[in-house]
């Protein structure tokens, strides 16, 4: 197939890189976790949901989150684990709505619960931010098509900055991929939704660029036949 | 393949130097100065050993420099050390004045290079005074702290934070280490580094002569602990986990690896009470060996079935790395930096007890396919996350983030 070259901007590929900061505040129980969760800068609570995916942190395959990890390996918790990991950030609009989801579960269960738990000294809940640095890989996507071939090369952080970290900057909330087709009119309608059909919460960065060459490889291969 | 980066290359993936590359790319010319206070031994100076030619090799002008004095400075900075770690130490007023005064002449000595520098990276207390001489320094300063801080002796730490306040920055390796600063605290975790003897492929010929040497049956099970002799890393109940198993195992082997303790007289002690306990068995080994046996010890980590590293009180761990990154499962304390690395059924298990270390290893040695496949997720969890090569990425990383302030996501042109 034929590529018909796009007169839109192309696609410029980035990547990112991730460092971690301590902030200080610790918790040692629910109260403190909750207490701390008020106060924290959105930064942390964004951190401790997506940051895992750029940092050394084994892929938990039952807990997806911070909080459900320590709440479950740290307080021995696992009802309110369930409860935490279960949560999706991609379904809050913005990281308040999240904070406020995470503070109404975690004190529901502090009302089911007679004795709170403490973790040991030396494994309490770190409360933790981030800097991304951003950067130019010099190269650079001219059509949709170009994606089959530069997907697989890309890196995890590439992967990061544009499927996850887009959602902060684009309008309705979508990934960079479906913000450049969208430029195109109503052409890789199909496309788009293919795409967005693809969960980033609960998959690592590299089954996310398997996924997401799969359905670009598959679009593709359709319009063919 | 000449250049360090291409080395490193073959073995994490060209992807991740690329990565390196691009993210170096806008520092090109920059100047960076190291300092710590030895070029030989020691895991600092093992990293900076690589640490430096690769950032030069990314276009980054980078220097290392070490502060050196009387020997009663490094009586001093070895009671810092000892505090840190939480030891209670009564440090003398002369030694204190010894420790800046070794620090204002260097800071003399090193006046052009450190001026000039736009960052410069002081690596544990040693050089942490340095800074008092510096009062308007250009570039940014930042204290690098490898040491478990997490709960030091107020004392000496309210001495030290006074010179640690100034700097633009610190990086500790876990969060639970950080202490409270008006900085920004960067959290690094420690790195292997592959390439280094300890870490190197081997030939099966070498792991047998090991094996020959320390009358080591490759036909029957070896489980092993590489540490001090130190109450925290806790031999005695690794030969407690031993012999419970052995019972049910009885070709079981078990060999302890450690240094020489003779300049440590609690590590004599500890010493003792593991020889008098691996009496009378001659399928458990106590060996001491010198500083520098690499080699030795990357063979026994190969020829082991399974690694333990029992301890009570831990660091960051980077014996479980290094061994995980020879794909064997590891058994660890549930404590500090272990933490990470040893995910239950996954790459290790963690454990709180020797009956617990016990249960585990039995576990393990009737289910090997489950040993093999645990071996193959923790080779590969070191390769994405414990390697030289992303030590080397948060430093650069680091470095936008220091020139660009708070900003939570820092674009570059």
């Amino acid at each position: 197939m034929k590529a018909n070259r796009s007169k839109l901007e192309p696609f410029y590929i980035k990547d990112c890189a991730l460092i971690a900061i301590a902030t200080g505040k610790r918790a040692q129980n629910l109260r403190e976790l909750i207490e701390h969760l008020r106060a924290a800068d959105p930064k942390s609570i964004y951190y401790h949901f997506w940051g895992g995916l750029l940092r050394p942190r084994f892929d938990d395959p039952e807990y997806h989150n911070d909080f459900g990890i320590w709440v479950a390996h740290s307080l021995h918790n696992k009802i309110l684990a369930e409860r935490l990991a279960v949560i999706d950030p991609v379904e809050f609009d913005t990281l308040e709505d999240l904070r406020n989801e995470l503070i109404e579960i975690i004190d529901e269960s502090l009302d089911e619960t007679e004795f709170p738990t403490w973790a040991k000294r030396d494994d309490q809940f770190e409360f933790m931010e981030h800097q991304i640095v951003v950067f130019n890989t010099m190269k650079s996507v001219q059509h949709p098509l170009d994606f089959v071939d530069v997907l697989p090369r890309i890196s995890v952080g590439s992967i990061f900055y544009h499927f996850i970290d887009g959602r902060r900057r684009n309008p309705n909330m979508v990934d960079d991929f479906r913000n450049w087709l969208t430029g195109f009119g109503d052409k890789y309608a199909d496309l788009i939704q293919m795409v967005g059909e693809i969960c980033p919460y609960f998959t690592p960065l590299k089954e996310l660029r398997k996924e997401l060459t799969d359905v670009f490889i598959n679009y593709f291969q359709d319009q063919d036949s | 393949m000449n250049s360090m980066l291409e080395k490193y290359g073959s073995i994490t993936g060209w992807d991740v130097i690329e990565h390196l590359r691009q993210l170096a790319r806008p520092l090109k010319g920059m100047r960076f100065v190291h300092v710590n206070s030895t070029r030989v031994g020691g895991g600092v100076a093992e990293i900076l050993h690589k640490m430096v030619p690769l950032f030069n090799e990314l276009g980054i002008n980078t220097t290392w420099e070490v502060i050196s004095g009387e020997p009663e400075f490094y009586q001093c900075t070895k009671s810092f050390h000892n505090a840190i770690q939480g030891v209670q130490v009564d440090i003398p007023e002369s030694y204190l004045k010894t420790y800046e005064k070794t620090n204002e002449q260097t800071a003399q000595e090193l006046e052009a290079v450190l001026k000039e520098a736009d960052v410069v990276i002081i690596h544990d207390p040693q050089p942490a005074a340095l800074i008092d001489h510096f009062p308007n320094h250009k570039g940014k300063w930042v204290w690098r702290c490898h040491i478990d801080m997490s709960r030091p002796f107020r004392q000496v730490w309210k001495y030290l934070r006074e010179f640690v306040s100034r700097y633009d920055a610190s990086i500790f390796s876990l969060s639970d280490f950080a202490q409270p600063l008006p900085h920004p605290i960067y959290l690094i975790a420690p790195s292997i580094d592959p390439l280094h003897e300890k870490n190197v492929d081997i030939e099966l010929e070498e792991i047998r002569e090991v094996q020959n040497r320390f009358k080591i049956d490759p036909e029957r099970p070896l489980i092993l602990q590489v540490s001090r002799y130190d109450r925290f890393k806790d031999p005695i109940g690794v030969i407690h986990a031993y012999k419970l198993t052995k019972k049910f195992i009885p070709s079981l082997q078990l060999v302890l690896v450690g240094g020489d303790a003779a300049d440590d007289p609690e590590g004599e002690v500890v010493l003792n009470e593991v020889q008098v306990a691996a009496k009378d068995d001659s399928d458990l080994k106590v060996l001491l060996l010198p500083g520098d046996a690499h080699r030795t010890i990357n063979a026994l980590q190969r020829a082991s079935d399974i690694v333990l590293q029992k301890s009570i009180k831990e660091g960051f761990g980077l014996t479980v790395t290094e061994a995980m990154w020879k794909n064997k499962p590891v058994i660890g304390g549930d404590t500090g930096g272990i933490r990470i690395q040893v995910v239950n059924h996954h790459t290790g298990f963690l454990v709180n007890t020797p009956e617990g270390a016990a249960l585990r290893i039995r576990y393990l040695l009737q289910n090997s396919d489950m040993m093999k496949e645990m071996g193959l997720k923790a080779k590969e969890f070191v390769r994405e996350n414990f390697l030289i090569t992303r030590h080397l990425r948060e430093y650069l990383t680091l470095i936008y983030a220091l020139l660009h302030g708070e900003e939570e996501r820092i674009e570059l042109k």
